[in-house]
């Protein structure tokens, strides 16, 4: 009645595919970083050799990133969604890892959302900040996602913060239409000057193609971001597990005669 | 089920338990307002409610750090995985029990406290009713960022961080109900309803996320 | 009634602490759990009480007692860790009317317990004021008041006097012979009549270690 050493087939897979993930990484990503390069150099050119917009003048190339930035924040939380529930349905190895990487983006791209806002409405609204539906839920996306990241660096197993993570993006995500709407009650109750009617699709094609492009760009930017934060992800536990397996070997001296 | 709620009172209610210091936390933060926006007894009353709101959220906060915690430390979370009775239930009876000591007594104490910054009676009787309906929420909230952060030595400030941006529209629409009460073409009906719908929400999938993460939290 | 245990491997953070462990626990008797530190006795154990998840394998009950035929094999356990599960803020009567209240099938009742444990007319006293040993005596207690056939007991001797550990010993031989089970994960001898052993070793990793 002995523990017996089984490389048993669920080991095998859980170690398997992330390194079979690693290998694929390094294939794809210098295509991934070389079309994202080019294809957000096209964008920012079109988007700067737009004409002024009669109304906005040429503060309307703020949209330009903009727009894709306030995408790429709601599609990093539906990243983080489809991990959470990775982890708790699937119980794949690597639906955390997606999850935990797609934060410190979705939270980047929800600042550069905020920031380029801000900036847009100073000449807009004449000041930095309104209590905008938009801007409002933003902000509380971004504290969201902050409070997240702060989880996941406060648990120390990877599996376990996995679970606890998911969890809380899975409440966060069922809350957000709540949040998106007590926040649009608010904001049309206290008659705040919302303004913020861009986009849409009486958008004119001369900006519409550049937003597009730049869309794509973006979305190419996060596959490349996600993929690079996957792969250090996967790297960092690696050699936490290494070092966990050393300290072991050193604590049980006595160990290696009983084994076996 | 009733011997949990009991315990969970009888502990909370005893010196050092929380229930009353959470009270006394209330009466701070609400005699802090007058000094930090000034003595104007109209401006106090319009914020009023939003003070009472804040004060109650804050308060709501304070003892969910040691929800499961105290039960993680000594054992008792183990044996109650090991109980008949539905873990679920067990963190609804829990999280009930939190809101008994908190958030009811925070409502008991409103007509005081509203005296002291001159609000309204409608706007009283409103803080009253909208608490009443709304605190539950964060308690149940509260329960699923209470689970998530048990085994962390320090939980609580990473707990207020998650729970309060969750919390968001519940003050929203509780401090909307009272304003609307007292302005006169704004009907109170609907933000009241709103609360209410919140917390019921919460009521039910804050016990279930909770127990899932207890349970995958032990180690 | 029968505890079976098949090729359980559990996990703990990343490293696979069992794997593939099987063996059976029959009734009035008891196992005794040996390893040294790390080699997963405390996991063991919490695994059975359904207190971790496992990677694989099975725990089952076979013919198990028509008062627990409904019940999960959690719900048929003891655990007795390294805490007692009692709050200090109240008395000892208090504490173990709680987990007798809330655990079910009520057997003794909370001066008896205390009686069998040498500790009456404690009732009254807050467990804060106990010393350790006496705390452990309450944890025992609380296996009393409630009856479930399968103690989990994780080193239950320690803090204990030499005279507890033999009450202690009688304790668990009554136990055994009215039909329970016993797993004790345990340096000492627990002083048990009929108890099988298992000796768990390291999970020989791959590697260099």
């Amino acid at each position: 009645m002995t523990t017996d050493a089984a490389n048993k087939p669920s080991g095998l897979t859980a170690l398997a595919n992330p390194t079979r993930f690693l290998a694929l990484v390094r294939i794809v990503l210098p295509y991934l970083v070389v079309s994202t390069v080019l294809l957000l150099s096209i964008g920012l050119w079109m988007g700067f050799s737009v004409p002024d917009d009669y109304q906005q003048g040429r503060t309307v190339r703020i949209m330009f990133v903009h727009v894709p930035s306030v995408w790429m924040a709601m599609g990093a939380y539906m990243v983080m969604v489809s991990g959470a529930l990775g982890v708790l349905v699937w119980r794949h190895p690597l639906a955390d890892v997606a999850a935990r990487s797609a934060a410190p983006i979705g939270a980047a791209f929800t600042f550069l959302g905020l920031a380029t806002g801000s900036i847009w409405g100073r000449p807009m609204w004449g000041t930095w900040w309104v209590w905008d539906a938009r801007l409002t839920s933003f902000l509380v996306l971004l504290i969201i996602y902050l409070g997240l990241i702060a989880l996941w660096n406060a648990v120390e197993e990877p599996a376990k913060s996995a679970r606890m993570a998911a969890v809380v993006v899975l409440v966060g995500a069922l809350n957000i239409p709540i949040i998106r709407f007590s926040v649009e009650w608010f904001t049309t109750l206290h008659q705040g000057p919302s303004v913020m009617r861009a986009g849409g699709p009486s958008l004119a094609p001369h900006f519409l193609y550049p937003l597009l492009v730049m869309g794509l760009a973006f979305l190419l930017l996060f596959f490349t971001l996600h993929l690079m934060a996957m792969r250090n992800e996967i790297l960092r536990r690696q050699i936490r597990t290494a070092q966990r397996k050393a300290a072991r070997g050193h604590r049980n001296p006595v160990a290696r005669e009983t084994s076996k | 089920m009733t011997a949990l709620l009991a315990r969970d009172l009888r502990l909370a209610l005893r010196s050092g338990g929380g229930a009353a210091t959470a009270l006394l936390f209330y009466l701070a933060v609400v005699v802090a307002m007058p000094f930090a926006v000034g003595p104007n007894a109209e401006l106090l009353a319009t914020i009023g409610g939003a003070t009472l709101w804040i004060g109650a959220l804050l308060a709501g906060l304070l003892g969910l750090e040691r929800l499961f915690q105290t039960d993680h430390e000594d054992g008792s979370l183990d044996q109650m995985m090991l109980s008949p009775v539905p873990l679920p239930a067990q963190v609804f009876v829990k999280s009930l029990a939190h809101w008994l000591v908190t958030g009811l007594p925070l409502t008991v104490m409103v007509p005081v406290f509203g005296l002291f910054l001159g609000m309204q009676e409608t706007a009283i009787a409103a803080s009253i009713a909208t608490l009443l309906v709304g605190t539950p929420a964060i308690s149940f909230i509260g329960a699923v960022g209470a689970a998530v952060t048990v085994s962390l030595p320090r939980g609580g400030l990473l707990l207020s961080v998650l729970v309060l941006p969750l919390c968001i529209p519940v003050l929203i629409f509780g401090v909307g109900a009272i304003r609307a009460a007292v302005t006169e073409p704004d009907p109170f009906l609907p933000p009241f309803l709103l609360v209410t719908a919140i917390s019921l929400f919460f009521s039910v999938l804050g016990p279930f996320a909770s127990a899932y993460a207890l349970r995958q939290g032990l180690d | 009634m029968r505890l079976q245990i098949e090729n359980l491997s559990v996990k703990r953070g990343e490293e696979l602490v069992l794997s593939a462990l099987s063996f059976e626990v029959q009734q009035g008797r008891a196992l005794i759990v040996r390893g040294h530190n790390g080699a997963g006795k405390s996991t063991l154990l919490r695994a059975i009480a359904g207190l971790l998840p496992h990677e694989s394998g099975r725990i089952l009950i076979a013919e198990s007692p028509p008062e627990f035929a409904a019940a999960s094999v959690p719900q048929l356990c003891h655990y007795l860790g390294g805490d007692n599960a009692m709050k200090a803020a109240m008395s000892v009567g208090e504490n173990l009317k709680f987990w007798r209240d809330f655990s079910g099938q009520t057997h003794l009742e909370i001066d008896e317990a205390l009686d069998i444990v040498g500790l009456d007319g404690l009732q009254t006293v807050p467990f804060a004021h106990l010393s350790t040993g006496q705390r452990r005596r309450i944890g025992i207690a609380r296996l009393l008041v409630n009856y479930r056939p399968i103690w989990i007991l994780d080193e239950p001797t320690s803090g204990l006097d030499a005279a507890s550990e033999e009450q202690f010993a009688a304790l668990m031989n009554v136990h055994l012979e009215d039909g329970g089970l016993i797993i004790a994960a345990t340096h000492v001898p627990l002083g048990l009549e009929s108890a099988d052993e298992l000796e768990l070793s390291e999970v020989s990793v791959e590697g260099n270690h």
